[in-house]
């Protein structure tokens, strides 16, 4: 009992509602776990954390050799960066922007290369609401296929201090 | 029998549960200060409720983050560990029937939780620590940072070492015949969550500390993420534990309620140890180095059986009230039991919000977000303060709201001032937390960050910001913030006025929230033995039941409109 000691015998399976209830609820805990493992092999958004090790100074290398390779324009100093379809793409989180600018196909598949060369930042694409994570020494590949046009908003959601909220970046997808 | 010192123990007129005075004095000890760290957690609160809300954006940008690491440290760390101490040093000597193992033991570790929090809060507010709670690496803070931590988990380590020496005293003077009451195994399982957290804390933060003297060159983001998620999650699972324990504590002293099979109980609480840590890697979801079929298998486990646990508490609880008002005789319709349920009773009234708010919006809203795929358009979004809004201030702190409203006539033994006020503040706390909740999950939605000062990024060099309907929902998180605060500050003056300034009801039976005959009848339904009526009421519980499928079809409703939010996103691998 809750404050009293239990009768000697308590040791005993559930009847009536509560089998009912412990058996609906387990069969729902298992169907919630199923979808992930569906979701991995027929869903279109998943989560793999394919990710390689790299040091800051050797990503931010790559990131301007892509951005001298494939740049296309400027805004407000900041150059946008068109990589080929089916290519490597980096974007660059550091206190506080992420650079550069990069400019998509709709419907075709890159190798978006995130990671931070400070602290640990949040690659949060707006509005459309995609959410990862970007950490100092790890080179995160997601392989994006942005399926709708439109000038998309960077921005960081994870704490990297005073300049937090001046850190924005853009995807333009056409 | 028990054991006793010689004047160093009194029996509860209202209970008649023993009291180890040594142990009584820890738990005014523990709870009087986790009041004053819960009253400084609550400004924090407020302040950062008024930054969020677009419209007011109070504070500094500087001031907004380093109140966010106050706020977040005072509530869900030196709060609630040290109200679950003081649930430790009553669940472990009062329902055992012993006295407490050592009185130095608990010295050692009041002062040295006092002593950790106390360093922590100091360098937060002069400014060498704005690093929020998760303080993730490469962000760093002053060294006694770290050190004050370290401080408050050793210092918490010993009190649970006192704990499980309490128990293992009680065992070797046989105190009590048979199993240990269903609320003190329930404390039990919360103190063994508390030592592997604990152990998690101390391998990170060891390095930590060291890291930040210059001992240590490097840690590594992703390991740190990794181990601190280790404390950082669990760590509110010791809340979870501990209040179901209280849930199941105030429901027998309200209504006399006993659990209808403590076999289903135990093992739930028993699931809660082996599988809680699971939560952990719903912080790592969206990150590099570790991949899908890691997240899937340590987001749930293959069957989420911690979830499973609470789905059962969610039953057991509520259903052991139904048959406890039942036996008195409220047996019209499906829910006359409910609706004839001491309402008026701040523990009664706090226990149940807390069980509907831990279940409908903490529950719900943490099992969605913590999928693996769903993560993606959840993750350090507001999504995430707006779940854990609804289980630790809407679940864990409004049920030890209510245990405060028995904790102060029965331990220290004082009366309450302006009951009918004492009687509404579950309400309001609860609105308020229901709002504040709301308000942050629906402002998630559309992307709008965590932590973060500014979503119209004033001065940004590409600008971004958000439509009217997420400013609209921050409205709402600032109002159910300023609702909540008021919930909170009456509680906190509430506890006060009687603490300090209370009558003594020393001597006297307690029924300052029911009438007297009431309460006699409720602990007389709980005493009778469990005979055939009990058995053929327990068998069929049609309110509870109903309860438990409303909860089960919002929750898939929830559930599966996530998914279909997800498949309109991007492609992404």
């Amino acid at each position: 009992m809750s404050i009293k000691v239990p009768e000697s015998d308590w040791f005993k399976p559930p009847t009536g509602s509560e089998r009912l209830w412990v058996g609906v609820a387990l069969v729902w805990c298992i169907v919630m776990f199923l979808a992930m493992p569906y979701w991995h092999f027929k869903g279109k958004q998943n989560s793999t954390g394919e990710s390689y090790a790299v040091t800051p100074a050797e990503f931010m290398e790559r990131v301007n050799r892509f951005v001298e390779t494939n740049k296309v324009g400027e805004e407000n100093g900041i150059p946008i960066v068109e990589p080929s379809p089916g290519g490597d793409a980096y974007m660059v989180g550091q206190m506080w922007r992420w650079y550069p600018i990069l400019k998509l196909k709709e419907g075709q598949t890159y190798r978006l290369h995130i990671s931070s060369v400070d602290l640990q930042h949040g690659f949060s694409v707006l509005p459309i609401n995609i959410n990862f994570q970007a950490l100092p020494g790890y080179d995160h590949v997601l392989t994006l296929t942005p399926t709708s046009k439109g000038v998309f908003q960077v921005i960081c959601n994870e704490f990297c201090g005073i300049g937090h909220h001046l850190m924005t970046g853009r995807i333009i997808v056409e | 029998m028990g054991n006793f010192l010689e004047g160093r123990y009194r029996t509860c007129n209202t209970t008649g549960l023993p009291v180890c005075l040594d142990a009584q004095f820890f738990i005014r000890a523990h709870a009087v200060v986790a009041v004053v760290f819960f009253l400084i957690g609550a400004v924090a609160a407020l302040l950062l409720a008024l930054t969020r809300w677009s419209a007011v954006h109070l504070l500094s940008a500087m001031w907004f983050y380093r109140v966010l690491t106050l706020h977040g440290l005072n509530m869900l760390i030196f709060w609630i560990i040290f109200f679950e101490i003081a649930i430790l040093y009553f669940a472990g000597t009062s329902l055992l029937n012993t006295r407490l193992f050592s009185r130095r033991v608990g010295w050692v570790a009041f002062v040295l939780m006092v002593v950790g929090a106390s360093m922590v809060n100091y360098i937060v507010l002069i400014g060498k620590g704005d690093v929020l709670m998760t303080s993730y690496v490469p962000l760093k803070a002053h060294p006694l940072f770290y050190l004050g931590i370290i401080f408050f988990a050793v210092g918490t380590l010993i009190a649970v070492f006192n704990f499980f020496a309490t128990i293992y005293i009680a065992q070797r003077d046989k105190t009590y015949q048979g199993s240990m009451p269903l609320v003190a195994f329930g404390a039990l399982a919360a103190a063994i969550i508390a030592v592997l957290t604990l152990l998690h804390g101390a391998t990170v933060m060891i390095p930590s500390f060291l890291w930040s003297l210059g001992l240590i060159e490097n840690i590594d983001a992703g390991w740190y993420r990794l181990v601190w998620w280790g404390l950082g999650h669990p760590s509110q699972q010791i809340n979870v534990a501990a209040m179901v324990a209280v849930w199941y504590f105030l429901a027998t002293l309200t209504t006399g309620a006993k659990p209808l099979n403590e076999t289903v109980c135990r093992v739930a609480f028993v699931f809660y140890i082996l599988f809680i840590n699971l939560a952990s890697a719903h912080h790592l979801l969206v990150d590099p180095g570790l991949n899908a079929s890691w997240k899937i298998w340590n987001t749930s486990y293959a069957m989420y059986l911690a979830v499973l646990a609470s789905m059962i508490h969610g039953f057991t609880v509520p259903a052991s009230i139904e048959v406890a008002q039942r036996l008195k005789g409220f047996t019209r319709g499906v829910f006359n039991w409910l609706t004839s349920a001491p309402w008026g009773d701040p523990g009664f009234a706090s226990m149940f919000l807390s069980i509907v708010i831990f279940g409908f919006i903490g529950g719900i809203t943490g099992v969605t977000i913590g999928t693996e795929q769903i993560n993606i358009i959840a993750h350090n979004t507001l999504r995430i303060p707006g779940h854990f809004h609804g289980t630790v201030v809407g679940g864990t702190t409004l049920a030890f709201m209510g245990l405060t409203y028995y904790v102060v006539p029965l331990i220290f033994q004082r009366d309450f001032y302006f009951k009918k006020l004492a009687r509404i503040q579950p309400y309001i706390f609860a609105s308020g937390v229901v709002l504040l909740s709301l308000g942050m999950s629906f402002a998630g939605s559309y992307g709008v960050p965590r932590r973060h000062w500014d979503v119209n990024f004033t001065g940004a060099p590409l600008s971004a910001g958000f439509d009217a309907a997420a400013h609209f929902m921050l409205g709402l998180l600032g109002i159910g913030g300023i609702l909540t605060f008021t919930g909170a500050l009456i509680f906190i003056l509430l506890t006060v006025a009687a603490v300090f300034f209370g009558k003594s009801v020393a001597g006297q039976p307690f029924s300052g929230w029911q009438p007297a005959e009431k309460f006699k009848l409720s602990m007389e339904i709980f005493a009778r033995k469990k005979d055939e009526t009990f058995e053929a009421i327990a068998h069929k519980v049609p309110g509870t039941v109903v309860l438990v499928f409303v909860l089960l079809i919002s929750f898939m409703v929830y559930y599966f409109a996530n998914w279909k939010a997800l498949a309109d996103v991007w492609f992404v691998r």
